[in-house]
Formats: C-alpha cells, sequence, structure tokens
C-alpha cells in the first residue's frame, strides 16, 4: 500500500521525545495529542486518529514489527477487559489531575518549580538540564515537567506491553483510545443500534 | 476416478464487545473486507473477506477469529 503522509507521524511522536530531554518546553506540544483526537472523536465521530494519525502506535509498530522487538503474544484476557481499560482510564485521569494540582500549586507561589521528570508516576528523574529559564512564569514549565511525565510513562508502559505482547498493545488500553472509543459509541448510539437491529 | 474436493471457507469473525477499534487490522487487509464503523468496533464483511488470518494475527487485543463456514 502507496505510503501518505501521515504514515510518517512517528517521526512526530519520536521528535516529541528527543526535544523534551534538551528543553521541557517542547512538551506543550503534547497537548496536540491529548486534544485533537478528542476533537475527531466529537465532531467527526470516528477514531481515525487512533486508526490513521497516532504517532506512537506508527512507532511502536515500527519497533516491534518492522524491528522485531515484539514477541507476537496475545495479550492476557484480564488487560482487554472493559474493568481494566476503563479502570485504567480512571487512574490515569486521577495522576494527570494530581499533576495539574502541583502545576496549580506553583502558579499560586505556594511550590518551587520541580525540574524533575516522574517516570511511572514513581520516579522522580534529575531533569534540570532541560530547563533554561522561561520568560513567562515557572508554571509553564511546571506543567511541561508533568505533562512530559505522563507522555514519557506512557511511552514506558507502551513498549513494555511491545515487547510483551502484540507491538500496538499500547492501543488495547491507552486512556486516549479508551476514551474517543466512549465519546464515539455514545455519538453514534442511534447508528449502532440501527445496525445492531439489522444483523440477521 | 475423479476427485472432488470440497473448498473450505473461512471468515473473520470480530468480538465486536472486546474490540477497541484501533484500526490495526484494518492496515493488513488485503481485500479492504474489514473496516472500523462508527468508532466504535471493527466489522468484516463476510462477502470480500478471504479468511486469509492476517487481521487476526495483527489484533492487539486477539478479538479477531477465523472460523470456517457453510459451503
Amino acid at each position: 500500500m502507496k505510503k501518505k503522509w501521515y504514515d510518517y507521524l512517528w517521526i512526530a511522536s519520536l521528535s516529541y521525545l528527543i526535544l523534551g530531554f534538551f528543553n521541557i518546553l517542547f512538551a506543550w506540544l503534547g497537548m496536540l495529542c491529548f486534544v485533537i483526537p478528542l476533537v475527531i472523536a466529537a465532531a467527526g465521530r470516528n477514531k481515525s486518529y487512533c486508526n490513521r494519525y497516532c504517532g506512537r502506535g506508527q512507532l511502536f509498530q515500527i519497533l516491534g514489527g518492522r524491528f522485531g522487538l515484539s514477541r507476537k503474544k496475545d495479550i492476557p484476557n484480564w488487560m482487554k477487559s472493559k474493568a481494566f481499560r476503563y479502570g485504567f482510564l480512571i487512574f490515569f485521569f486521577a495522576m494527570f489531575f494530581q499533576m495539574l494540582w502541583i502545576t496549580y500549586l506553583v502558579f499560586a507561589g505556594a511550590e518551587d518549580l520541580k525540574q524533575v521528570v516522574t517516570l511511572l508516576w514513581t520516579f522522580k528523574l534529575p531533569w534540570h538540564w532541560a530547563y533554561h529559564g522561561t520568560l513567562l512564569h515557572p508554571g509553564v514549565a511546571q506543567f511541561a515537567f508533568g505533562f512530559y511525565s505522563v507522555m514519557l510513562t506512557s511511552t514506558v508502559l507502551g513498549l513494555i506491553t511491545m515487547v510483551l505482547y502484540k507491538p500496538r498493545s499500547w492501543c488495547v488500553y491507552c486512556p486516549m483510545g479508551t476514551m474517543t472509543q466512549l465519546i464515539c459509541k455514545a455519538r453514534n448510539h442511534s447508528r449502532i443500534t440501527a445496525s445492531q437491529n439489522q444483523l440477521p | 476416478m475423479e476427485i472432488t474436493r470440497k473448498r473450505i471457507r473461512k471468515k473473520a469473525f470480530v468480538a465486536e464487545d472486546l474490540c477497541v477499534a484501533c484500526g490495526c487490522c484494518v492496515k493488513v487487509c488485503p481485500t479492504a473486507a474489514i473496516s472500523v464503523v462508527f468508532g466504535a468496533m471493527a466489522q468484516a464483511d463476510p462477502d470480500k473477506c478471504v479468511g486469509c488470518g492476517k487481521c487476526a494475527k495483527e489484533c492487539p487485543a486477539s478479538v479477531i477469529t477465523i472460523r470456517e463456514v457453510g459451503a
């Protein structure tokens, strides 16, 4: 199949991770990966971001598929269950809001800027070389550190499941994927019901 | 002596309640038989599906099975 422009968006995902290592403020670009899928799901009523444009999924496909890093084993049943997918979504959001709270405290002057990236919500990695000061409030940088932490954590989780199971195993429990699917199911409820009623 | 062989037809079946609609199956299908509908689940068109199994192999949630169907 002839490659289209969106088949190369894995370069953007890889660039994001590299750029964030050198200047943490690039982390703000990750908001595009947060907003665009939701807009497409709400307005377009489809998951075309996941299906076509997700650079992270393409990256996992290349590393796990073409580079052969994946064992290509079936994902365990519990991991594809609604309980785990929705539970992980809620957990991810709880951690995200905690990050937003810390950002607010820095904006409010109650906390100092913490120049660390928190991996897997647990391990605080020094990342001070990526902060070169900002004309804006340090809270802007705090959000960048927090958001990059989220993106790096999800990338690491995706890499682990890529190796253990199939290349795009992350797609099964990706919070953005779960959310956009829920939005699509809600937006297309009547169409889905009509379609199922037509089945023999 | 004439030997007649009955062709075994196989088709892809998607467990729609478990499908995450990621679209991985769509990319690998050689006959464009499978598609993501309503952003909710993948569905295979039995008229186009040739049962090659590429979608089942690619599916990260392993919710696609290839089954024999009546002739």
